[in-house]
């Protein structure tokens, strides 16, 4: 059966050697198809309290391609971000996720929009990954009526419901009671769907989150805490921070799971089972083992408390789509150039929504005084000076 | 406006007036009445039998009954799944509670008191108040934080903080004081309806008391606006200005004023965010002077703000500078006599109103 699909791809991949004018065909020719596949990933995992799944992940040649389409996008909407705040586009602060992408394709791999996921302030990629289009990045990025929150919310505070995206939160650790009363409202409205709720290491350590996991594990809460560890809290190295950096035992009397959160199926693998595991049984911790690639925000250079080595050194051997590139081409799946296409072309849509962003006007004035309240009730808000500038809230 | 006291006619002041709330207590008359506790039972009752998505969480609000007893018989009536007792972490279960709002079920959180919702305080503000400005409207937090605010007898420094202040400095938090069974009512069902986060500041010491309640106060669809002050005692000497269990002492020093010659309005705010500006400044045009009244710590406190409102809206109409009675300016002590020194009493607020009068005090 590999042989045949191997001949299939051949004929496909020769047909392609001519120029194309057209995205969009070069799209759906190496769209892959849904014949099964199965992968190993790169490490077993680890468990705690629990037994690990399978190392074998079942995948198909469309997933793959489709996860190395997602990777690279978000890669290159990353690295654009980087530059728009150097050119002073973009203000205040500006968390990049490059490195981490694995984490956000995996799990959406896993589970349907009417899961939720809630994370902290490196939300670029996760909003994306829920269905954010790449204007919404951007104009919010740039506090432009087109961004996802009205340029009301900034790089922090990207939300979209419709999908189940909570956001976008500034105050490290409060993600996760936030999150666990999500699956809270899941389990109240018997929806049969779970929430993940991600953080880091640096907030790994805080209170709130074990009160929260009490609560969870006591209610039998639908929750999964997933830590995204790449093993820095701003500028503090993990075994600096906790006594012990075995996020995924922090639960204690709740399951863990150790992912190699580079490498994409895992991270599917690792949150189907943790899906099927909190509608059973409640909360499970997932610790994704990852890295980024750039600093805490874009005013730390990430260098001062790592070395270059160490940075060039993971990119070297655990990018995430560096994976998946090597396998699909190992599966031949489809050619380098088909790749490479894939990244120009990935890179055009970058540009093109860049573009359509700077083109999105600031808010008006009134939307300063607009959404305080659900419910104005016609009350009065005032300006820096109230007796020149006051609103009505609707 | 030009500082002239107005004299008082000695019938005017013989004129029979409408009784205020505690002397219509004395009578037993035909109208009901509710203790300011039954009063909040009976509205969480109504509000969870009308709407399944509304539900109660908090320290010993279910098999205890409730420390206050406020939530009696809610367990019983609905369930473990909508009654829920939670252990004593207020950042995790307010956290809990928030993030279950976001997704749109209705938590009713209870603070034992509100001195303990400062370790859940971010989430109030953080994750509840500005959400639906930085979500551009897309996340709505329908979310009630209630329980006992202020001083009560003899529990120290600790437990007898008033928060109105602070959380209704914050926009996006609406913040509610009943006073009476009526308000207790009128305003619960109010703030567990409204589709913003809502702080709803109670008083230990008040649950016992009752108030006659009509029988529209007792309808189940009976509601309070949110925003709107009461006059509880109309005048037009001085206003005073209070909310929650000082509104009973305005009411009382109203009543000692009156013998004195001098008619006191005497105004419930009900509402501290969002504060009835106009209601106030009304008031004040038409009686030429303000005293307000507070438990609080004085500092930027509500009584600050409605003087700064006065001042800007209405200073030509003032006769007298505004006064301000609160919470004395030192942590709540224990010891009976300094306990009462530090906490406003009748005879503070009498004094401020006719100081406002340019009267001799005696």
């Amino acid at each position: 059966m590999a042989l045949s699909h191997l001949a299939a791809s051949a004929s496909r991949s020769s047909s392609l050697l001519k120029p194309l004018s057209s995205g969009l065909s070069l799209r759906r020719s190496i769209s892959g198809d849904n014949s099964p596949l199965t992968v190993e990933t790169s490490v077993p995992f680890t468990s705690h309290q629990c037994e690990a799944p399978s190392r074998s992940v079942e995948t198909n040649p469309k997933e793959l391609l489709t996860f190395f389409r997602d990777m690279a996008l978000m890669r290159r909407m990353e690295i654009a971000a980087d530059s728009l705040y150097k050119a002073k586009l973009i203000r205040g602060f500006c968390h990049l996720y490059d490195g981490q992408e694995a984490v956000a394709v995996g799990m959406e791999a896993a589970i349907t929009k009417k899961d939720c996921i809630i994370t902290a302030y490196r939300d670029h990629c996760t909003f994306v990954s829920r269905g954010g289009t790449l204007l919404e990045v951007f104009a919010e990025l740039m506090g432009r009526q087109a961004g996802c929150s009205k340029g009301k919310g900034g790089s922090m505070h990207f939300y979209k419901k419709d999908s189940n995206f909570y956001g976008g939160h500034g105050i490290v650790g409060a993600q996760v009671p936030l999150g666990c009363g999500l699956a809270f409202a899941q389990k109240y409205s018997k929806d049969e769907t779970v929430t993940f709720a991600l953080y880091g290491d640096g907030a790994a350590n805080q209170g709130q989150l074990f009160e929260a996991l009490n609560i969870s594990a006591l209610w039998d809460l639908p929750a999964i805490l997933v830590c995204e560890n790449n093993h820095y809290g701003m500028g503090t190295a993990e075994w600096r921070a906790a006594k012990s950096p075995a996020y995924y035992k922090r639960g204690d009397y709740v399951p863990g799971l150790k992912v190699d959160g580079m490498d994409a199926l895992a991270v599917k693998q690792a949150c189907k089972f943790a899906k099927e595991h909190a509608l059973k049984n409640g909360p499970i911790i997932l610790e994704m083992d990852t890295y980024r690639y750039h600093g805490h925000s874009m005013s730390d250079p990430g260098s001062t408390y790592r070395t270059r080595d160490e940075i060039s050194g993971v990119r070297q051997e655990r990018d995430p789509i560096e994976r998946i590139r090597k396998l699909i081409l190992s599966h031949d799946l489809a050619t380098e150039k088909e790749l490479k296409d894939v990244e120009k072309e990935v890179r055009k849509e970058v540009d093109d929504a860049i573009a359509q962003a700077k083109e999105s006007p600031m808010p008006e004035p009134s939307e300063l005084f607009t959404n305080v309240y659900a419910k104005g009730l016609g009350v009065e808000s005032f300006g820096a000076d109230r007796k020149e500038v006051r609103a009505t809230l609707p | 406006m030009l500082g002239i006291v107005r004299q008082k006619m000695l019938e005017q002041s013989l004129k029979k007036i409408p009784p205020a709330v505690s002397v219509l207590r004395s009578y037993s008359s035909a109208a009901k009445q509710m203790t300011i506790r039954d009063a909040l039972n009976s509205a969480l009752d109504e509000e969870m039998s009308a709407d399944s998505k509304v539900f109660l969480m908090g320290e010993e609000v279910g098999e205890y009954q409730g420390a206050y007893k406020i939530t009696k018989g809610l367990l019983d009536k609905y369930g473990p799944e909508r009654v829920l007792d939670t252990p004593i972490t207020e950042a995790g279960f307010t956290g809990v509670a928030v993030g279950a709002a976001y997704y749109g079920v209705k938590p009713v959180v209870e603070f034992m008191t509100f001195n303990f919702s400062m370790q859940a305080i971010d989430h109030i503000i953080n994750s509840a108040a500005k959400t639906n400005y930085m979500s551009s409207g897309q996340i709505s937090v329908p979310i009630v934080f209630r329980g006992p605010n202020g001083a009560a007898a003899g529990v120290g420094a600790q437990h007898s903080q008033c928060y109105a202040a602070w959380y209704a400095s914050c926009p996006g938090l609406k913040v509610l004081a009943p006073y009476s069974s009526e308000d207790a009512r009128g305003l619960l069902k109010a703030a567990i309806r409204d589709p913003d986060p809502v702080v709803f500041l109670e008083n230990e010491l008040l649950y016992g008391e009752s108030f006659p309640v009509s029988d529209e106060v007792l309808d189940s669809s009976f509601c309070l606006p949110i925003g709107k002050a009461k006059i509880e005692r109309k005048g037009k000497d001085v206003t005073i200005a209070a909310y929650s269990k000082m509104v009973g002492y305005a009411l009382k020093a109203a009543e000692t004023l009156e013998k004195d010659g001098i008619d006191a309005e005497v105004i419930n705010l009900r509402s501290i965010r969002p504060l009835d500006r106009s209601m106030i400044n009304a008031s004040v045009r038409k009686t030429s002077r303000l005293v307000t009244v507070e438990e609080a710590f004085p500092q930027h406190g509500v009584g600050a703000e409605i003087c700064a409102s006065i001042v800007e809206e209405s200073f030509a109409y003032l006769d007298a500078p505004v006064e301000r009675i609160a919470g004395a300016d030192v942590p709540m002590p224990y010891a009976a006599n300094l306990e009462r020194m530090a906490v406003p009493q009748v005879e503070d607020i009498v004094r401020a109103a006719k100081r406002t009068c340019y009267r001799s005090v005696s």
